[in-house]
């Protein structure tokens, strides 16, 4: 078995456990993490794509690693824009939890929701 | 069974262990400093899948910024930790979930098992072209010429974020200042790396930049660095978050994308197709768009790691 | 004069490995954080500078042998920094930290 495919395992093993993470935890921020890990996991899938296509001179294939490079700024864009969502969320309510029934207060100062 | 395949067996089986603990410790900010440290561990695997590119992006990017932007989250919401962590799953939801994980993780390792053994690789293809284009790293061709839509797309992305971001901003706040205010601390160890680290820092983003043509870098890693040195100032006190109603802002971020739609458009006239190359220009063109795009990337990202408004303008 | 390069070169990564082990040791066993901040800093100059200058004849030129030593000064004033700030939380935290 070649490094590659232990890398590969691996990241399947890393996206069942984001996406175990995603799942269980109540904590919308503990979800995010999730989140990021599982990303992680499917970006190094790519990554062994493109270890396994090496060819004409280069060590491995430049397509999978550049969608890579991608998707590594949009996932991060995207979880900024996760963050700021809960960070007022928290500013809003007083609590970080997605429960429908939790109760709220209005903003410390008064501003309008 | 040599010694390069021992060390990879090592680092696979330390990353899951990394991961596994960020997933399983209770407090949230030792979970964020767990994945920190697995960002920068993926890293070293992405090294030792030969692709420094890519681990370049994930060290700065994923590691670096994620972990900042993350960090100031989980202290800013330890308040709310307790009551959260209370609604935890019982026992039989977390058993089954598991199982379900589990068989999602074993279907990928089948695939990946399976795939075909001469595996199809476009590396001849993206190879071949490279010096119609003029540049000597196929990363950076695949990026700027053979999916140049993708990338143009996704530097349009980061700023529909960003507008996401501070359209998060309560409306008495709109067109204020990012992010929480950092005193201004004399005589501090911060304020010294941020003193001493910039200049360093600028230089290595623009370096970055321009070997990104012929070896492993590009604007994504440049600005990556460009937008840390920007925060780590911001943090120490000596330079203020801009409000964000500011035209020079705007223009510093817009520009990025402006540029890359305008030489796109000019490819229809010039060159038969959009983000089509003249063929004697392209390595120029290409360069006056990684400069523009990665100024652009440099303040969205910091921007975004910045949050959104929470101060008046001071006017 | 290969071999006398290779000999010194493995001889000095080995030594730095040791101090960062020495540093994880600490790290797990002092009881508190300025101890364990203390043993941490072993680790980063002591033996990042040893793996490093083990590695200076094996790097390619001149620009490559300065690339790494930029490394090291950078993982030091990078980690001096965190160091004093993470002790000034330790010290108000007190000595339960």
């Amino acid at each position: 078995m070649s490094a590659t495919t232990l890398f590969a395992l691996g990241a399947s093993a890393l996206v069942g456990l984001g996406l175990y993470g995603l799942t269980i935890h109540p904590e919308p921020l503990r979800k995010i993490l999730a989140f990021n890990l599982l990303g992680g996991g499917v970006f190094l899938l790519f990554g062994v794509v493109a270890r396994r296509g090496a060819a004409a001179g280069l060590l491995a294939d430049p397509v999978p690693q550049a969608i890579v490079i991608t998707g590594l700024v949009v996932a991060f864009a995207a979880t900024a824009l996760a963050v700021a969502l809960l960070l007022r969320l928290f500013k809003e309510t007083g609590q970080a939890t997605l429960r429908a029934d939790a109760p709220t207060r209005t903003g410390a100062d008064g501003a309008d929701p | 069974m040599t010694v390069a395949w021992a060390f990879d067996a090592i680092l696979a089986a330390t990353v899951l262990a990394v991961a596994c603990w960020t997933m399983a410790i209770r407090d949230t900010f030792a979970a964020v400093v767990g994945f920190v440290a697995y960002g920068l561990l993926l890293a070293l695997v992405w090294v030792r899948l030969t692709a420094p590119d890519v681990a370049l992006t994930e060290a700065a990017i994923g590691g670096g910024l994620t972990g900042v932007l993350l960090l100031g989250a989980a202290a800013r919401l330890r308040p709310a930790q307790a009551a959260a962590a209370a609604e935890t799953p019982g026992l039989a939801l977390r058993l089954v979930t598991g199982v379900g994980c589990a068989l999602i993780s074993a279907a990928l390792a089948a695939a990946v098992l399976l795939l075909p053994d001469p595996a199809p690789s476009l590396a001849p293809a993206a190879v071949a072209d490279l010096p119609a284009i003029g540049v000597g790293n196929p990363i950076t061709g695949v990026l700027m010429a053979y999916r140049a839509l993708d990338t143009l797309l996704e530097t349009v992305v980061l700023l529909l974020g960003l507008i996401g971001v501070w359209s998060l901003t309560p409306d008495s706040f709109w067109g204020g200042v990012p992010g929480p205010q950092h005193p201004a601390r004399t005589d501090d160890a911060l304020v010294f790396l941020a003193r001493l680290l910039p200049p360093v820092g600028i230089v290595i983003g623009v370096y970055l930049l321009w070997v990104g043509k012929d070896e492993p870098g590009g604007a994504f890693q440049g600005g990556a660095l460009l937008a840390a040195m920007w925060l780590l100032a911001m943090m120490a006190g000596l330079a203020k978050a801009p409000p964000t109603s500011r035209r020079w802002l705007r223009l510093v971020l817009v520009a990025g994308p402006l540029v890359f739609l305008a030489i796109g458009l000019a490819g229809l006239a010039l060159a038969g197709a959009f983000l089509a190359y003249p063929e004697a220009y392209a390595k120029p063109l290409i360069m006056i768009i990684e400069v523009a795009k990665m100024l652009s990337v440099a303040a969205t990202l910091g921007l975004l790691v910045a949050g959104s408004p929470e101060r008046t303008p001071s006017r | 004069m290969s071999l006398v390069l290779d000999i010194f070169t493995v001889l000095a990564v080995s030594t730095g490995a040791f101090f960062f082990l020495a540093g994880t040791v600490g790290l797990l066993r002092f009881p508190d954080a300025l101890a364990r901040l203390h043993a941490l800093t072993k680790a980063d100059n002591l033996g990042l500078g040893l793996v490093v200058l083990g590695l200076l004849p094996r790097a390619d030129g001149a620009l490559g042998a300065l690339k790494l030593i930029v490394v090291w000064l950078l993982v030091l004033l990078a980690g001096a920094t965190v160091s004093q700030l993470l002790a000034r939380v330790a010290r108000r935290a007190g000595p339960s930290a």
